[in-house]
């Protein structure tokens, strides 16, 4: 079951991850944001597992606000298993170690003597049994222990079986209470009129057709714009039609994609700042016996989410409760505090189910949730929580997008057809300058913007990887899988055109380059075997690979095209092979890959958002097409064995599948792209 | 004032005959399983049953709506006991769960007319539900095993 409550206090509270009550119900508390990826799931298992608790019980509570240890609370760069594989072990184990001695006093019982089994302390010589719940009590009041030992693989119950998700049965009956469907008492609704382009100013508006509208009960002007206050979202949003708004333009944002793209590509001819390095990759070029260059252009992508943004607020002069699909509770807290006028202690976040996030909610600017902050601070007279509400056009537009970049690769191969050289030069937007983050820069190299490419895994003894990091007034951010959509492309399209170039097969030329890479080379072997890889195919079908290690997992992928007469394509199947260390919850991986794949798919064949002086030319999923189930390709996924600790499933699905799509769309028809989307609607 | 009949049960409601039964839905009677993501029916996440049709609520002008029998996710079963939703549990569909309302609405709707459906009724019926977390898969197949 899953439980959506605040975390209460209980008779048994051996660490901030676990609670037990007298009458034995156990709950797991996740500090993590369900977003999808399952960890109201995987992380509970982690606990139950070492707990020997009953998994049916098992109760799901979400994390209130600030995390354990003074460190940061957040959820991205799919850390929350791995950061949580032997903090929740712990946790688990040492309160299991308590509930055995509590029943070893009780029995005045050697505590060696007996185990913990489904929620129960056995002692088997007598026969002797009792509840977590009744020895919860007990066991509160008894030392901790130190170092309790973790079961080994063999002993696992929960961990690599099925089990099934705690969130779906409230998800099939309408019952799972996202942000927006979080509804306070006396709650009001705010549609916000933002700028037309990114850095506008308001200059003046005039509100008094939208004030006499029903159900309207403020307009506001604030930081970001003006706000519509209404009794519910569509009057809230009608009522916004009705503004009448200047805007001051002269700060703001004016340039088109193509101006843009022109101005990265001319930064492609000059050298930039150097990310990785070894050899003498110029000499190695020029004395290369055959060399090829390819250049490649990625769009500016939107997260779009199911749920658009949205944030409810309720604002006293002590006091800030926030409730929001937040991935980023810590940042969320001082941004949201600093909006208040409050001290970071004084404002509460509460995680609530986000309907999607890829990234989006891990805006180290807070935007969505200053805003709401900021409207309840200018509502105040009216004493109401405050809903924030975006519309999918607010959505869309409202920036914050995976950057725009272009990618330049000339590679080098000697008479025997082995890599020498390999230059790839990468210009965008940094994704962490001026932001919280920014520590993670080293000397000017922003690590999102080349991951992927600077640790290219290929044998390839001269290499240079540098950076041009553009300035725009285009807010950026992470989207699930960071760099490497990007990188992933560039880099295994290019590694397939050395292979045909040379006349060797994808898959073994690839292999000879990883000898040194063992995850890498056993993902690609694992997906080209289960994939039939060299195998015939119908006349218009073709195969092509992609391999990539995003966030310390590796994923292979092969995809099957088929190409018609007319050129039109389909992605008739996927095979996926993944190493993500143990496999705690299978079917979750499963469904993640699938779910990679997908996200994937839809950014290869439709996502892009482009400019038009400074407008974004996209509003809804009309212009912002997403894959529908009619283009679902089949998809099987093998999970690699491994006895490694688990690493993330979240991302690292998504980079290898259009690299695969248009290595196979170029094995079908012998065409080269070089630029995504590959069915651009502008 | 409309009268509405959501799930048997009648409500008065004091609004526009213009505005959308999604925000009705949502906003006045307070059923908030019909989800919001497009307003625009592009992405289905607000299907409702109205007369047994799959309806994009957020299209639908709450006044077309009256004297007709609207079912919601809330309505669809007391207990999460109709085959569809026993399906998607199965299988362990969802994963943000946004979009998932939507989707059993559309799917139950193709069964009650089509109880063995082909993949191509599957696409016709379905294809206008989107999902960003990518649960097709299981969706066709929670939908094959009802």
């Amino acid at each position: 079951m899953l439980a959506q409550g605040p975390v209460e206090s209980a008779a048994f509270a051996p660490n901030a991850f676990l609670r037990i009550d007298p009458d034995n119900t156990v709950v797991v508390i996740v500090k993590h944001l369900e977003m999808g990826q399952g960890v109201y799931t995987g992380l509970p298992t982690l606990v139950a597992e070492e707990l020997d608790a009953d998994w049916g019980p098992a109760d799901v509570k979400r994390y209130a606000n600030l995390a354990w240890g003074g460190s940061a609370q957040g959820t991205g760069g799919s850390t929350s298993m791995r950061g949580s594989w032997d903090q929740l072990r712990h946790a688990g184990a040492t309160a299991r170690a308590l509930l055995i001695a509590a029943a070893a006093q009780r029995w005045n019982a050697d505590a060696k003597g007996l185990r913990a089994e489904r929620g129960y302390v056995i002692d088997a010589r007598s026969n002797r049994r009792a509840s977590f719940g009744e020895l919860a009590a007990l066991a509160a009041t008894l030392p901790i222990p130190q170092d309790v030992p973790l079961k080994v693989p063999r002993e696992w119950r929960l961990i690599g079986k099925h089990v099934p998700r705690t969130d779906t049965a409230a998800k099939v009956n309408g019952t799972a209470v996202y942000t927006i469907d979080h509804h306070l008492p006396n709650a009001l609704t705010a549609v916000v009129a933002r700028p037309p382009v990114f850095g506008a100013k308001l200059k003046r508006y005039d509100a008094s057709k939208a004030l006499a509208m029903k159900g309207v009960k403020a307009v506001v002007e604030i930081a970001q714009g003006v706000a519509v206050v209404a009794t519910d979202f569509w009057h809230a949003w009608r009522a916004r039609e009705a503004l009448i708004i200047e805007w001051d333009r002269s700060g703001g944002f004016t340039a088109s994609s193509d101006a843009i793209r022109e101005q990265y590509r001319a930064l492609l001819k000059q050298p930039g700042a150097v990310a990785s390095s070894r050899g003498e990759v110029d000499a190695a070029l020029n004395g290369a016996a055959k060399r090829i260059e390819a250049e490649f252009e990625f769009p500016y992508l939107a997260h779009a989410a199911m749920e658009p943004l949205n944030c409810v607020v309720r604002l006293d002069d002590k006091s800030c409760e926030v409730w929001a699909g937040s991935q980023s509770q810590t940042l969320d807290q001082a941004k949201a505090a600093a909006t208040a006028g409050l001290k970071p202690e004084q404002v509460t976040i509460h995680t609530l189910l986000a309907g999607g996030s890829f990234g989006r909610h891990a805006n180290p600017i807070s935007d969505y949730i200053c805003e709401a902050v900021a409207v309840a601070k200018a509502t105040r007279s009216l004493n109401a929580p405050i809903r924030l509400c975006w519309a999918r056009e607010d959505d869309m537009r409202g920036g914050y997008y995976r950057p725009a970049y272009v990618h330049a690769i000339a590679a080098g191969v000697d008479k025997l057809g082995r890599p020498v050289g390999w230059s790839h030069r990468i210009v965008g937007q940094s994704i962490v300058a001026g932001t919280p983050f920014a520590g993670m820069m080293k000397d000017g190299i922003d690590p999102t913007s080349v991951e992927g490419a600077s640790n290219l895994p290929y044998a390839i003894p001269n290499l240079r990887v540098d950076l041009h990091t553009t300035s725009l007034g285009v807010p950026v951010l992470w989207w699930r899988s960071v760099g490497s959509t990007h990188t992933a492309f560039s880099t295994e399209v290019m590694i397939d055109r050395l292979a045909h170039a040379v006349g060797k097969d994808a898959v073994a030329f690839r292999l000879g380059l990883l000898k040194e890479r063992p995850h890498h080379a056993r993902v690609l072997k694992l997906a080209a075997q289960k994939a039939g890889w060299g195998k015939s195919l119908p006349k218009g079908h073709a195969r092509g690979v992609a391999v990539h290690e995003a966030f310390h997992s590796y994923v292979a992928e092969v995809a099957e095209v088929s190409v018609a007469d007319d050129g039109s394509f389909r992605i008739e199947r996927v095979v996926c092979a993944v190493d993500c260390g143990v496999a705690v919850n299978p079917d979750i991986v499963r469904a993640q890959m699938e779910s990679g794949i997908v996200f994937g798919l839809s950014a290869a064949l439709y996502g892009e958002i482009s400019f038009k002086d400074g407008i974004v030319q996209q509003s809804n999923f009309h212009d912002y097409p997403v894959l529908r189930i009619g283009d679902m390709p089949r998809i099987e996924v093998h999970i690699v064995k491994s006895s490694e600790p688990p690493t993330g499933v979240g991302e690292p699905a998504v980079p290898p599948i259009a690299p695969a799509v248009v290595n196979a769309l170029f094995a079908a028809t012998g065409r080269r792209i070089d630029r995504l989307p590959l069915r651009p609607m502008a | 004032m409309f009268s509405l009949t959501v799930n048997g049960k009648s409500h008065q409601v004091d609004v526009e005959p213009e505005m959308p039964l999604l925000w009705v839905l949502r906003d006045i009677i307070g059923l908030t399983g019909t989800k919001y993501a497009c307003g625009i029916s592009q992405c289905g996440a607000c299907t409702v049953h109205v007369d047994g049709e799959a309806v994009r609520s957020c299209v639908m002008p709450v006044s077309a709506a009256v004297g007709k029998r609207i079912t919601t996710i809330e309505g669809l079963s007391t207990d999460s006991s109709h085959p569809v939703q026993r399906a998607w549990i199965e299988l362990d569909v969802p994963q943000c769960g946004y979009c998932q309302s939507g989707q059993i609405m559309a799917a139950a709707a193709l069964l009650a007319k089509t109880p063995k459906p082909t993949d191509a009724d599957i696409d016709r019926a379905m294809s206008g539900v989107l999902c960003r977390c990518g649960t097709y898969l299981r969706i066709r197949a929670a939908i094959k095993k009802w």
